[in-house]
């Protein structure tokens, strides 16, 4: 039972994040000993992932449920409302390190490697004859000839989609503050079924790219910079269409008022995230 | 479960824990439970780190190869310094927040409980990942702490191991820097403005935002090293167009905030065991906040400074030269202040402000030859010596961890109720006071003279100074011990001590009782600064 009182909330005991770090414990141990060659590492990881996954439901199961039984103050809801944005706020750092990793190759490394600056000799003497490209794979033509995933194709359908589902989510939310509930179920639906297109035709992209193109994570810088950016950003689309089905799951059953409904905001702050980082992930990694 | 509101508690002094034994500690949720386990923790892994420094030093006190084999020194120096930094003196300061911030604000607890429990309980499963390794085929990284590629990818079986710990040990520095940020933002009493919390607070809420501006990159980049090490990508392979250079500025652009990091939140300590022991309020408090902020802005943009002789355009060793020099001008308004706060004071010497005494001398001395060291034409005769050895053991032992013992000294009788044995606080810092310069101080001088860090065997011009310094170090390691004990006699029993413990120090912590009653404010307190309106 938590207890609460007419200013704060403190909860009582929990064996959740034990569990939790317990579950990643096992999950990144059995993930070492798979990386390593072992293969029954990955039975543990499996194990690991699963413990995960259940602490996932059962520790926002309890919140939500302490949500709905009015144990939270507006206090509890600023925390929550805080918390969120500083989360955000480390994964936009996260973001920033492979972006700043994509500006270095291209302005810094690359050009270098083509003797740039004062590294003539480097070209000379380690990779003669190698010319400053975008897109490229290295003096080393790692990975082997490739093509480059072009920007106009699904990665610009893939732009509409997200774009369109941040206005279907604003419309929802303004559904939601003006209580109409109807309104708010379907363009919450829509929003994630967006999400999941958006990821049906990332793995499509994928696929392309390692059949078709030769572009695959060991083409070179190009090609980790490229997986890695749009691989982690297809992760967090994968999180937060989860969430937003979740989200509309809890409107189904009636949850949220036009007041309070923390749970729909901070969902929808992590989807504009994942939104705004794709428009740099299209101008800079597939556009210019 | 039963959710109703109308739980109500006025008096709250007779709540204790609700779990005894194992499941107090393993599902705590209270700030003072959580803040235990975290010091107490940071204390077994400082004699975990200690260890592995006593290897080190066995091993140079003589020249040439007595104990270790050079590739096993070479994973001593790695895991002392990863251990050290990520799992004691980090470790240490978020027990000293979750002990100290909710009281000095006049909050119940942390914003977000249940999350501190998850931030402190992933830190001895991270631990036992890291420390694993030294078990495994190939032994644990060797490469140093800052996992420099292509050496670290050399890395035997240990090698995802640590690129894991790492990630487990981020995710729980990014949460309980939320928190943090949260707790003091939200849940500080409505009569403290910003401007008016204390130092601790402060360092911590600028401390907590430094930890989630960095701590992802860090994270960011060594998972650049997991994917080229398994996934064949050319983050920091030439031959892909990559640079492993990028790893240095990856990991220096966290690297560099980390060591403010680990040292404001000692400024913050440091801050208040002055003033207390002066009779005087801090001098110059609203100038201490804007240094710490200036602090922590330039810190973030001086990572290069470290990478000197890496190669870099010359523009960016004057910037980076230039911006690092700033720095000493935001830490010397901070010397001065503290200076300024002991002027005219009514002074005593408990071992709480012998320790903040020392922290100001000793630390200045780490702050000077940072100083040198920023110079771009010094720092390539100092680079890789055991002159920057000397010069980061300054400003982290006598400068971070003596924050942390002059805090632990301070705040023991608010945690436990008891006094400490003054004497033997006494006898405990002048052991640790004489023995840290044993260790660190000829190492200035082998340093300068041209003896190289992370080699496990010298030219024999340097014996003497070696030896001095592994005296000094097992000196000092072993004084460690007398600060258990008396942590341990503090905690048994000893002489009551009173709720203001100390002769009227200032701060909210003092006007509840010894020790602090398990949850401290239910409802706001008022808070009246003692020195006028924005002092």
């Amino acid at each position: 039972m938590a207890q609460a009182s007419s200013k704060y909330f403190v909860p009582e005991s929990t064996s959740w994040p034990l569990i939790t770090s317990i579950g990643l414990f096992i999950m990144m141990g059995g993930l070492s000993i798979l990386l390593n060659g072992g293969e029954i590492g990955q039975y543990a990881a499996y194990v690991g992932v699963a413990i995960v996954i259940w602490m996932v439901f059962v520790w926002f199961g309890e919140v939500i449920g302490e949500s709905e039984n009015g144990i939270y103050n507006d206090r509890v809801d600023m925390s929550f409302r805080m918390g969120m944005f500083w989360f955000i706020f480390s994964e936009v750092m996260f973001f920033a390190c492979f972006f700043g990793a994509l500006w270095y190759t291209r302005n810094l490394s690359l050009p270098w490697l083509g003797g740039e600056g004062n590294n003539f000799f480097t070209n000379q003497l380690l990779w003669e004859g190698f010319e400053r490209t975008w897109p490229s794979n290295g003096p080393g033509n790692n990975g082997g000839a490739f093509e480059p995933m072009a920007a106009m194709g699904i990665p610009a359908i893939n732009t509409a989609i997200l774009l369109t589902s941040g206005v279907t989510l604003t419309v929802a939310h303004h559904a939601l503050k003006a209580g109409k509930r109807g309104v708010l179920n379907t363009f919450l639906a829509l929003t994630f079924i967006l999400g999941f297109i958006f990821i049906g035709l990332q793995a499509e992209e994928y696929i392309v790219a390692y059949k078709d193109l030769n572009l695959t994570l060991e083409t070179g810088v190009y090609g980790a910079t490229f997986f890695m950016l749009t691989g982690f950003h297809g992760l967090h689309v994968t999180i937060g269409a989860t969430m937003l089905l979740v989200i509309w799951l809890r409107c189904l059953k009636g949850h949220f008022t036009p007041k309070k409904h923390f749970a729909f905001e901070g969902v929808a702050w992590y989807w504009h995230f994942v939104d705004v980082v794709w428009l740099g992930l299209f101008i800079f990694v597939y556009w210019l | 479960m039963s959710a109703t509101v109308a739980d109500m508690h006025d008096s709250h002094d007779h709540h204790g824990p609700v779990h005894t034994g194992i499941k107090r500690w393993l599902f705590a949720t209270n700030h003072k439970d959580i803040g235990t386990l975290y010091l107490v923790f940071a204390l077994v892994m400082l004699f975990v780190g200690g260890l592995m420094a006593l290897i080190i030093r066995a091993e140079l006190f003589q020249p040439g190869l007595q104990f270790v084999d050079p590739d096993f020194f070479n994973q001593m120096t790695t895991m002392h310094a990863l251990i050290m930094v990520f799992g004691m003196i980090m470790p240490a300061f978020a027990g000293f927040a979750n002990w100290m911030i909710p009281m000095m604000i006049g909050a119940p607890d942390m914003a977000l409980p249940r999350l501190n429990n998850w931030s402190f309980w992933l830190l001895p499963f991270a631990a036992t990942l890291l420390v694993s390794t030294l078990f495994m085929p190939g032994g644990a990284p060797a490469s140093g702490w800052t996992l420099y590629p292509p050496l670290v990818l050399q890395t035997g079986d240990a090698f995802p191991f640590a690129i894991f710990a790492i990630h487990l040990l981020g995710i729980s520095s990014i949460m309980a820097a939320i928190n943090i940020i949260v707790t003091i933002l939200n849940l500080r009493t409505p009569s403290m403005s910003l401007l008016q919390m204390p130092m601790f607070v402060w360092s911590w809420l600028i401390t907590a935002y430094l930890l989630i501006l960095v701590m992802p990159v860090l994270a960011g980049g060594v998972t650049m090293l997991l994917m080229d090490q398994f996934f064949g990508t050319s983050f920091f392979e030439a031959a892909g167009g990559g640079d492993p250079v990028l790893f240095q500025h990856i990991f220096w652009f966290f690297g560099h905030p980390e060591v403010y990091i680990i040292i404001l939140p000692a400024f913050g300590i440091i801050s208040h065991v002055i003033p207390a022991f002066s009779r005087k309020p801090l001098f110059g408090h609203n100038a201490m906040v804007y240094a710490t902020a200036c602090i922590a802005f330039l810190s973030c943009v001086v990572w290069a400074h470290h990478m000197f002789t890496v190669g870099m355009p010359l523009a960016g060793q004057m910037f980076f030269m230039f911006a690092t020099m700033l720095i000493a001008i935001p830490t010397g308004v901070k010397i001065f202040n503290w200076t300024a706060t002991m002027w005219q004071g009514a002074l005593t010497f408990e071992t709480p402000m012998l320790f903040a005494i020392a922290f100001l001398f000793l630390f200045t001395i780490g702050g000077f030859t940072g100083v040198m060291m920023a110079m771009v034409p010094l720092d390539f005769q100092y680079h890789d010596s055991y002159f920057i050895v000397a010069h980061f053991h300054y400003v982290l032992v006598p400068g971070a961890l003596f924050g942390a013992i002059a805090g632990c000294y301070f705040w023991l009788p608010k945690w436990t109720g008891h006094m400490y044995d003054e004497r033997l606080g006494k006898i405990h810092f002048w052991l640790t006071t004489i023995f840290v310069n044993l260790t660190f101080f000829p190492q200035h001088f082998v340093g300068l003279a041209g003896m190289p860090r992370r080699i496990p065997d010298y030219a024999v011009q340097f014996t003497n100074f070696n030896m001095m310094s592994s005296i000094g170090a097992f000196g000092f390691g072993f004084s460690q011990l007398l600060l258990v004990y008396v942590i341990y006699k503090c905690v048994k029993g000893g002489a009551k001590a009173t709720a203001e413990v100390w002769d009227n120090p200032e701060g909210l912590e003092w006007t509840v009782p010894s020790p602090a009653p398990y949850h401290t404010f239910e409802v706001p307190p008022v808070y009246t600064p003692r020195y006028g309106a924005t002092h």
